[in-house]
């Protein structure tokens, strides 16, 4: 496979996953939108470093993949917080921080 | 000590008299508060400076005359010698003034004494301290040796007017007359003041002996001086209530008596005259404003008498023929003869005052200002002999001073070949005659109230400053008779002069005689024959109602526009940009929807036009 | 040579004062007054100390101090007084010893009131001492900011019926509230210091030295295409602060929402900052382009006096009379300045002394009748005189200084103004300033009647006169205009050393 095939494939993951983000209402689906798009980079790394020989993809690969996971955490923490509060996990509900 | 040294320093404590006066009864509060003691303050005062004035004009001034009688300081400093100075101008006008002021002013401050005896006793605290403060500046002004003294004491004259119309400030009436005169002096005085200030950019003084010199040698710019001069005239025409500016001095009545004797008929009012004669070396280089002065005064003159014949209101018939008077002044200098109005000024002022304070004696007696609700008084020689007197000497009687003095005026303004002048000032004399006569029967003459009643009781006070008066100008009217004949005749004037105004003055108290004493003639009947003239000067010839209605009607009127405008439009407009600028934050607030999704679309937007950019530029 | 410096002290006391009342005297309502006045008398009594001692032989700078702040900018604590700043200096002086006193009776908060006054005052006192432009600029913004707070907080507020094609605006603004006023009158001011600002560094770079001191800016020459804008910008700035017309509407709202001191202080002094600016920092720095933009300068002026008079005869609230003749007078000084003659500057400097002493008068009177008769309606007064002879005899004095009358300092000032636009290069401007001088005289006198003569209204009674401090600055300010006006040579003679070399600089066509 050429390395064109994984960067469409890694460029479809990334705009499934940002039209996730973009229209999902509930708050978990935009979580599991943006695990997409960060995983859509994590292919693109793994891509280059397979195609370039360089293996600072591979490294970078490995840190955003705990990146994600912390984010994972944190994010799901606040998504359970904001539903003890508010009882709701609609995103557009959650417009406290309105103008 | 110089002579002229000397005589400045007098002159300086002349001035310095009623400003102490004043200063401690506007300063000490209880001195204020006790009229007794404010009284005498302020009379002491004028008895020094009367004294004070007298061994000047005896002593000091014969002598002075060669040099510059002018003694100055700086007054407002500047780089390359001082802007303005004041100071003291000793000659033979400013010592006339001098005891013309002094002397009225005393026996003015003396007669209210017991005219105004039923005043609180503050308020007279304040009126004698009004009193002093106005005899030190009508002396500043005469005194003045500059342009800008002059006007100092002009705008300061006029405030004491203002304050002492207004003494009784309650009164919508008083308070109304008390602002009219103001304004419409001010008027003038806008003139007065644009004038002096263009004469001074251009000859660089305001010194009147410097500007008499530079006349003389002819360095005064040709062009600018007719405007120049006009407009100083202008603050005589407020100040001495010539056409138009007449119409605030019949409501000044309103003041007690003895203001109306000294501010409004002996001095204040004069200060126009004294103006025109005090600069008359420039107002010579401009012979077409003195014909203007002229024909104005004269206008005057005739214009005031018409009115005073049908006032029933015995202070301001008295008024009207002060307009009348002064406008013969004026038109004596316009036809270039000043000192004929100067001596009639000195003349007038004292039986003038004569002539209210003996109107004062009336109103005290009536209690009303009416004359057809007097009368009956031929028993009481003591009342009516002032006035009567006074009354000749007004319509011009030998040997009375009013005799000579306008006698000289006419002839002045017939030698300047001003003869519509000279007609109109003729049968102003008659009409004078007329109506002061007119006065005096129905007044005193008439059989009335005064029969019915004791003899009344006037204050001796009054009586004594009324008999006072009367003296003095029996006396001046005999020394002028005296230099008349001793001198021979008058030059170039008319042989006929003489004669024809004692004919004037004969036929006016004729005419007076026979409508209100021996009631041969109905004066109703008089009235319909000149019905338009007569509804006319009823009504003030309707003058006045042209300055209520420019000030309502224009002033007021467009000061309402202005204030509109600003608050509304000028405001306005900045309040529009102001709700702009809110409505604007309004709607750029919902760019802050509060939903990350939003935010995350436009972080993704932003991201991609960054992206096509950079594409763009690489290319 | 005075052994201490005598300017800092002077401009420094009342903050300290303010730094004492905030951590002092927390629950003393009399030591806050206490130590305002103390404070505020030092600062006086030195003012009148430098006035008497400073030299008008040798004339120029005198009292000079330097510290330097930041040197490789330029910035340096630099001041000095000559003879124009000497007599702004005694004018805030008078201004806020008689402050304090008129503001005896404000009840609530009155620690944080006078606080935030006296640091309002050591604004006022090192624009006029400040030498170094920057610092200048540094004081200025400390004598614009606090005002929002006290007329935002201690002002009143009064209604406004919207009216006319932009009434919508009215409403949604909140035209008439105190806030209303307070935000209009900080930003405003703020909008216009932003162009002083933009002045100031424009000038520094384009001179090239480096350095923000006002003497050596003087010495350096500018083209005159920099000269213009630049004075432009100072105009427009400064000007705002001056009520030049039309970007004067900040001032009638401020003025008749702020509380009395607050007024004196605004009207009094502040408005002359803006005029001093244009004077000192526009036409002291810029001459080519003060002569270039004379004719704005004073065409402006011509219609401020008359608007300002013609506005102020329309008003029935009394606060908004006094405001709009503040407009009216400070016409006149501008006219003044811009003849761009001897006599003409004189009578500007001169007039902003006498009017503001004038204003403070009226706005210290107008803060007791209100208090008095709570109420500023003019036309349901009526014969206060009987009951309150002392204030009506102070503001018939001030009514008079205001028109103008000789023996007050009015009159030097109106004269002199005449004088110099007569002598001007456009001699038409005596026509609108002697104009204005009667519409002075209609207004002034037609609301002293109304007020204080004729019978009593039956809309009040029980009405009082000054009493206690209240009198002292009420004498004091009167007096004030009396003297000054009797013997204008006091002032005149320094103020004549400092306008002339600003003269002698300009070329004059």
């Amino acid at each position: 496979m050429s390395l064109g095939a994984y960067l469409t494939l890694a460029a479809a993951v990334f705009a499934i996953g940002l039209f996730g983000v973009l229209t999902r209402r509930n708050a978990v689906g935009i979580l599991l939108g943006i695990e997409l798009m960060l995983n859509a980079v994590n292919i693109n790394l793994v891509a280059f470093a397979r195609f370039g020989g360089d293996l600072g993809g591979i490294l970078f690969t490995l840190f955003t993949i705990a990146i994600t996971v912390a984010e994972v955490a944190v994010g799901l923490a606040i998504v359970i917080v904001i539903f003890r509060v508010r009882r709701t996990v609609e995103a557009d509900h959650l417009d406290l921080l309105r103008g | 000590m110089s002579l002229r040294v000397g005589s400045a320093m007098v002159a300086l404590l002349v001035l310095a008299l009623p400003f102490a006066a004043f200063l401690l009864l506007a300063l000490v509060r209880p001195l204020r508060r006790s009229a007794v003691a404010a009284a005498v303050t302020s009379i002491t005062a004028m008895v020094a400076a009367v004294a004070s004035a007298f061994w000047l004009s005896w002593r000091a001034v014969p002598r002075v005359l060669l040099q510059s009688p002018s003694t100055t300081w700086t007054w407002i400093p500047a780089d390359g010698g001082p802007m303005a100075t004041v100071g003291v101008m000793v000659d033979e006008k400013s010592m006339a003034m001098c005891m013309l002021v002094t002397f009225v002013s005393l026996m003015v401050q003396l007669y209210s004494w017991a005219y105004l005896h039923d005043e609180p006793r503050t308020s007279l605290g304040r009126y004698y301290a009004y009193h002093s403060l106005f005899a030190f500046s009508m002396l500043g002004l005469v005194l003045a040796p500059t342009f800008i003294q002059m006007f100092v004491f002009w705008e300061l004259v006029g405030l004491c007017s203002y304050l002492l119309i207004g003494y009784w400030y309650d009164r919508p009436s008083a308070a109304r007359a008390a602002v009219k005169a103001f304004w419409i002096t001010k008027l003038g005085d806008l003139g007065f003041v644009a004038g002096i200030v263009m004469l001074w950019v251009a000859a660089g003084t305001f010194d009147f002996w410097d500007l008499f010199r530079l006349a003389n040698a002819g360095a005064l710019p040709r062009d600018g001086m007719p405007l120049i001069m006009f407009l100083i005239y202008l603050g005589a025409v407020g100040k001495s209530a010539q056409f138009p500016l007449h119409v605030w001095l019949p409501d000044a009545m309103e003041g007690p008596t003895p203001v109306s004797a000294l501010i409004h008929a002996a001095t204040m009012v004069t200060a126009g005259v004294f103006l025109v004669t005090r600069a008359f070396p420039l107002f010579l280089l401009v012979p077409d404003v003195l014909t203007l002065i002229a024909w104005v005064g004269a206008f005057t003159a005739l214009l005031a008498a018409s009115m005073a014949c049908v006032e029933n209101d015995i202070k301001r018939v008295l008024a009207y023929s002060t307009v009348s008077q002064l406008g013969y002044m004026m038109a004596a200098a316009g036809a270039q003869s000043p000192s004929a109005g100067f001596n009639h000024l000195l003349a007038h002022g004292v039986f003038k005052a004569l002539l209210f304070l003996g109107a004062g004696v009336v109103i005290h007696i009536f209690h009303t200002n009416d004359v057809f609700r007097m009368g009956g008084l031929r028993t009481q020689p003591l009342v009516w002999v002032p006035f009567v007197l006074a009354t000749l000497a007004l319509a011009g009687v030998p040997p009375l001073p009013g005799f000579f003095t306008k006698e000289a005026i006419l002839g002045g303004v017939l030698e300047a070949h001003l003869t519509l002048p000279f007609a109109m000032l003729a049968l102003t004399a008659f009409l004078t005659a007329f109506y002061m006569f007119r006065v005096v029967f129905l007044t005193f003459f008439r059989p009335g109230l005064g029969d019915s009643h004791a003899p009344h009781h006037v204050p001796a006070l009054m009586s004594l400053v009324c008999w006072t008066l009367t003296v003095f100008t029996i006396a001046s009217g005999v020394a002028m008779a005296r230099q008349v004949l001793s001198a021979g005749h008058h030059d170039d004037a008319p042989a006929w002069l003489p004669a024809f105004s004692l004919a004037l003055a004969g036929g006016g108290i004729l005419l007076a005689w026979l409508m209100y004493q021996r009631q041969a003639l109905d004066p109703a009947r008089l009235s319909a024959a000149l019905a338009p003239l007569d509804w006319a000067a009823r009504r003030r010839y309707g003058i006045d109602a042209v300055f209520v209605g420019l000030y309502r009607f224009a002033l007021l009127a467009f000061a309402r526009l202005v204030g509109w405008l600003d608050r509304y439009v000028v405001d306005g407009i900045l309040n529009v940009l102001s709700a702009w600028t809110l409505r604007a934050g309004d709607r750029a607030r919902r760019l802050q929807s509060g939903q990350p999704q939003d935010y995350v679309y436009g972080v993704a937007f932003g991201v991609l036009l960054l992206f096509v950019l950079a594409q763009w530029r690489l290319r | 040579m005075i052994p201490f410096p005598v300017l800092s002290i002077i401009t420094w006391a009342p903050l300290v004062g303010a730094v004492l009342i905030m951590f002092l005297a927390r629950h003393s309502p009399l030591a806050v007054r206490l130590i305002a006045l103390v404070t505020t008398s030092v600062s006086t009594v030195l003012s009148v100390f430098i006035f008497v001692v400073y030299d008008r032989e040798a004339a120029g700078f005198q009292f000079y101090e330097k510290v330097a702040l930041v040197p490789p900018l330029g910035i340096s604590y630099e001041i000095a007084v000559d003879g124009m700043s000497l007599l702004m200096v005694l004018l805030t002086s008078v201004i806020i010893f008689a402050g304090v006193f008129a503001s005896w009776t404000v009840k609530e908060r009155s620690q944080e009131f006078y606080a935030l006054l006296l640091a309002l005052v050591t604004g006022v006192y090192g624009v006029f001492v400040s030498l170094d432009l920057f610092v200048f600029f540094l004081f200025y913004e400390l004598a614009v900011l606090p005002m929002y707070l006290l007329i935002g907080i201690w002002g009143s507020s009064g209604e406004v019926r919207p009216r006319g094609i932009f009434g919508w605006a009215f409403r949604e603004t909140g035209v008439g509230t105190k806030e209303y006023a307070a935000m209009k009158l900080t930003l405003y001011l703020l909008f216009g210091s932003a162009f002083i600002l933009v002045g100031i560094f424009a000038l520094y770079v384009s001179a090239g030295t480096g350095s923000f001191s006002f003497l050596e800016l003087e010495a350096a020459t500018f083209d005159a295409r920099t000269q213009f804008w630049v004075f432009l910008a100072f105009y427009v700035g400064f000007g705002i602060l001056a009520g030049i017309w039309p970007l004067h509407t900040w001032s009638p709202d401020g003025h008749a929402s702020a509380p009395t001191a607050v007024s004196m202080l605004h009207a009094g002094v502040l408005m002359k900052l803006g005029a001093y600016g244009v004077v000192r920092v526009g036409m002291g720095l810029l001459p080519d382009a003060a002569v270039e933009l004379a004719w704005l300068v004073g065409g402006i002026a011509c219609i401020n006096v008359v608007y300002g008079a013609l506005s102020a005869m329309a008003q029935t609230d009394l606060k908004y009379v006094i405001a709009y003749s503040s407009v009216s007078h400070m016409g006149l000084v501008m006219l003044g300045a811009a003849t761009l003659t001897e006599a003409g500057l004189n009578g500007s400097v001169f007039q902003m002394f006498a009017h503001g002493v004038m204003t403070g008068l009226f706005f210290a009177l107008v803060g007791l009748v209100y208090e008095k008769a709570h109420s500023r309606a003019i036309f349901t007064m009526g014969g206060f005189g009987r009951v309150m002879p002392g204030i009506a005899t102070a503001f018939t004095i001030g009514g008079l200084s205001s028109l103008g009358l000789p023996a007050t300092s009015g009159f030097v000032a109106e004269i002199l103004t005449f004088m110099g636009a007569w002598r001007s290069a456009h001699p038409w401007w005596l026509v609108p300033a002697v104009a204005g001088t009667f519409l002075t005289a209609v207004y002034v006198l037609r609301v002293t009647k109304q007020i204080f003569w004729g019978p009593p209204s039956p809309h009040f009674d029980h009405l009082e006169d000054a009493r206690g401090p209240e009198w002292l600055a009420l004498v004091l300010l009167t007096g004030v205009i009396v003297i000054f006006g009797l013997m204008p040579a006091i002032a005149l003679g320094p103020v004549d050393t400092a306008t002339v070399p600003i003269l002698t600089r300009m070329v004059k066509p």
